[in-house]
């Protein structure tokens, strides 16, 4: 098992020094590179080759990747020069994390808390009503667009019906005191209870809007599986010990079922930034994507260098962990 | 008549008119089993014979309660001990499966659950029916791989089933079957996928544990070879209906039904060489002819007769014989040896 978990850990290193390559190569590659965002269209060539220079810009190209790598792997992404301006980039992603790790944990716990037993119950009553209801529902999953869901469930239930916020983090009016920029937790560690709530109130229809693809796919995955395993000779063999109903939905058909669904949730959790630049666009969240979607399209690179490093890093430990938690409930693979 | 008489007034499973069909919802209906009816005994072992696909997975699947709750129709009674199996609800049926009366399959690998140990999915079993703690279960799950012939049994509780050899996880099979001391076995094909040598083991192994505790074995096979090391009583099955029914004795000495022949045709020799299967019978029983027309078995049948094709021959005491012996077919092999010397 350690071995296992050092063999995935030495791939994880190199699949991060693959995306520093490519994101390294994207950004040198881009039409108005770092000088035009920073001196602006009209500056003069001399400050233009001032500033290349400075930026260590006319040095050969390796000579610039191994500063590129040295000053990421040191934190030194640079200031932002558009989305906060002069605010170090690292430090703006710290501050945005929270929110979109809340945001994040919500959607996922909503798509796997229906999603698995409504999988389950679908394949348990093939082609029944139920099934074919949440196939339906799946399927709209996958096919409607995040922002036009998002848009959607603001519209009837935030401006329409009025029953929730229709953007932002927390009310305006509500002074919460701030411990770990989870507000959720924030309010239950300084029992202001409201906070919480209101934050609670803030992260449902975004959420929703976010859990709506891994809800899809974990359903489909799940519903896919358990057929499958239903047929299974061992789980006859299970009914031939007369065991009971309860036992053998959880010890031999989820056991067994939840191998591919393991995997596919390591890659919605993945997916979920690109969801979340959508959601969090259309509910002025601000949390990480919002900041992306800022960051990109005011070409502020700093932070655009260090979202998308984060975001591979994450990408990487979340399938890192999935991989643990497979070995642990496979032993197949845990035993080799 | 033997002296087995006495005991043929206790019957410990009593299969009658057993029908199963598949099918509906647009398809055409398909009758597996056709009518089938046989008894068991307490400790005693019963063959049920014929070639793959006759139909002897879907009888011992009705009389568990196994078949898939969907696509197909039960009729006819098992008798349990008194009780109708086939009436039973879910529940009910649930508390006997395992205790009373338990089954092993043909492919030890699939039958046993990859990702859970050996040593749970033992004692499951026994935490099930005998209420005991997962301590004491696994305990006594150590005894029961012991007592089956798996050699160090504390380190292979631990183990999964890919850790296992194919003989070695169908006696953690056979262990779960025989947990709770259930008074019937039912065993389809438990050796058929193993290798030759190691089925020899597990057929040793079965016959030996089934004598000691006294349990009744329902054995499945297509290969009379096993029924000759093993079992009381046979039952030959073709495309759904019981052909011919004997005692293990009568069966090997005076075989009547051409298909029975057939079968002992293909048993394999000693040196393990097989002779080409059913050389004496050409086709096969997927062919599906159903007993409406005639015999189901009078295209592949070298003494079928004109009246074979128009009309099904029943099921009836062969005159010939000195004791139990029936008989479905028009016109058997002559009674050799079947006279009294
Ligand atoms: N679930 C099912 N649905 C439809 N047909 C089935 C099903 N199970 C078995 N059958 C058919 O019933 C017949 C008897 O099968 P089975 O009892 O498994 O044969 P075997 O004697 O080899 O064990 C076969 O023709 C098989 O195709
Ligand atoms: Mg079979």
């Amino acid at each position: 098992m350690l071995r296992f978990i050092v063999r995935r850990l030495l791939q994880a290193v190199l699949v991060m020094f693959i995306v520093s390559a490519l994101l390294f190569a994207w950004l040198r590659s881009l039409p108005g590179g770092p000088v035009d965002s920073l001196l602006g269209e009209r500056a003069t060539p001399a400050s233009r080759a001032a500033l290349s220079k400075q930026l260590g810009m006319d040095q050969p190209l390796l000579v610039q990747y191994w500063h590129f790598l040295d000053n990421m792997v040191h934190g030194r992404f640079g200031t932002s020069t558009q989305v906060q301006t002069g605010a170090d980039a690292l430090h703006i992603f710290f501050q945005r994390l929270p929110a979109t790790v809340e945001l994040s944990i919500v959607a996922i716990v909503i798509a796997l808390a229906t999603a698995i037993p409504l999988g389950y119950f679908a394949a348990k009553r093939h082609g029944g009503l139920l099934d074919t209801g949440s196939v339906v529902l799946s399927l709209i999953g996958v096919a409607v667009p995040v922002f036009f869901l998002a848009f959607v469930l603001k519209y009837v239930f935030a401006i329409k019906l009025g029953w929730l916020p229709p953007s932002g983090r927390q009310s305006a009016d509500l002074d919460a005191t701030r411990v770990t920029n989870f507000y959720v937790l924030d309010g239950l560690l300084t029992r202001e209870y409201d906070a919480s709530w209101d934050a609670i109130k803030h992260l449902i229809l975004p959420a929703i809007a976010l859990a709506s693809i891994p809800f899809a796919v974990i359903f489909r995955i799940t519903r896919a599986s358990v057929l499958e395993v239903l047929h299974e000779d061992y789980v006859r063999t299970a009914e031939s010990k007369g065991l009971t109903a309860r036992i053998i939905r959880g010890r031999h058909v989820l056991h067994n079922a939840m191998l591919p669904v393991v995997t596919t949730i390591g890659l919605q959790v993945g997916g979920l930034l690109t969801g979340a630049v959508l959601t969090e666009t259309v509910f002025a969240y601000p949390g990480l994507g919002d900041a992306l979607a800022q960051a990109f399209s005011q070409r502020d690179y700093s932070v655009l260098q260090v979202l998308i490093t984060m975001a591979a890093l994450g990408y990487v430990l979340v399938n890192l962990l999935v991989d643990i938690a497979y070995a642990i409930i496979d032993p197949r693979i845990r035993t080799r | 008549m033997t002296t087995a008489a006495p005991a043929k007034t206790e019957t410990l499973l009593a299969v009658r008119d057993l029908v199963v069909e598949f099918g509906g919802r647009g398809r055409p209906t398909f009758r597996a089993v056709d009518g089938v009816s046989f008894d068991v005994r307490p400790g005693q072992t019963v063959g049920l014979v014929g070639e793959s696909g006759c139909g002897k997975s879907v009888t011992s699947l009705a009389i568990m309660g196994l078949l898939p709750k969907r696509g197909n129709k039960v009729a006819g009674s098992a008798t349990y001990d008194g009780t109708d199996l086939l009436t039973l609800d879910d529940r009910e049926m649930r508390d006997h499966r395992g205790r009373d009366i338990a089954m092993i399959f043909q492919d030890p690998l699939s039958s046993l659950n990859p990702v859970v140990s050996i040593g749970v999915q033992v004692a499951e079993v026994l935490q099930r029916h005998r209420g005991m703690k997962k301590s004491t279960a696994i305990a006594e799950s150590r005894d029961l791989l012991d007592q089956v012939g798996i050699p160090d049994p504390a380190r292979r509780l631990k183990e999964y089933p890919h850790q296992l050899s194919g003989g070695m996880r169908q006696r953690a099979l056979i262990a779960m079957a025989l947990a709770c001391k259930p008074r019937l076995l039912i065993a389809d094909e438990p050796t058929t996928a193993l290798d030759v040598t190691i089925q020899a083991q597990i057929l040793n192994l079965l016959k030996e544990l089934v004598v000691d505790s006294g349990t009744a074995l329902i054995m499945i096979t297509h290969d009379l070879g096993v029924v000759a090391g093993l079992c009381d009583e046979v039952n030959v099955l073709y495309g759904g209906r019981i052909v011919e029914t004997a005692s293990r004795h009568e069966v090997f000495a005076r075989p009547r039904h051409p298909y029975t022949t057939g079968l002992l045709g293909s048993i394999p020799r000693l040196d393990g060489s097989r002779s080409e299967q059913l050389a004496a019978i050409p086709g096969s029983v997927a062919d599906n002819i159903p007993w409406t027309s005639g015999c189901a078995f009078a295209p592949r049948c070298s003494r079928a007769l004109e009246v074979c094709r128009s009309e099904a021959p029943p099921l009836e005491q062969d005159p010939t014989a000195m004791e139990e012996h029936t008989l479905r077919c028009h016109n058997p092999n002559p009674a050799e040896g079947g006279e009294p010397a």
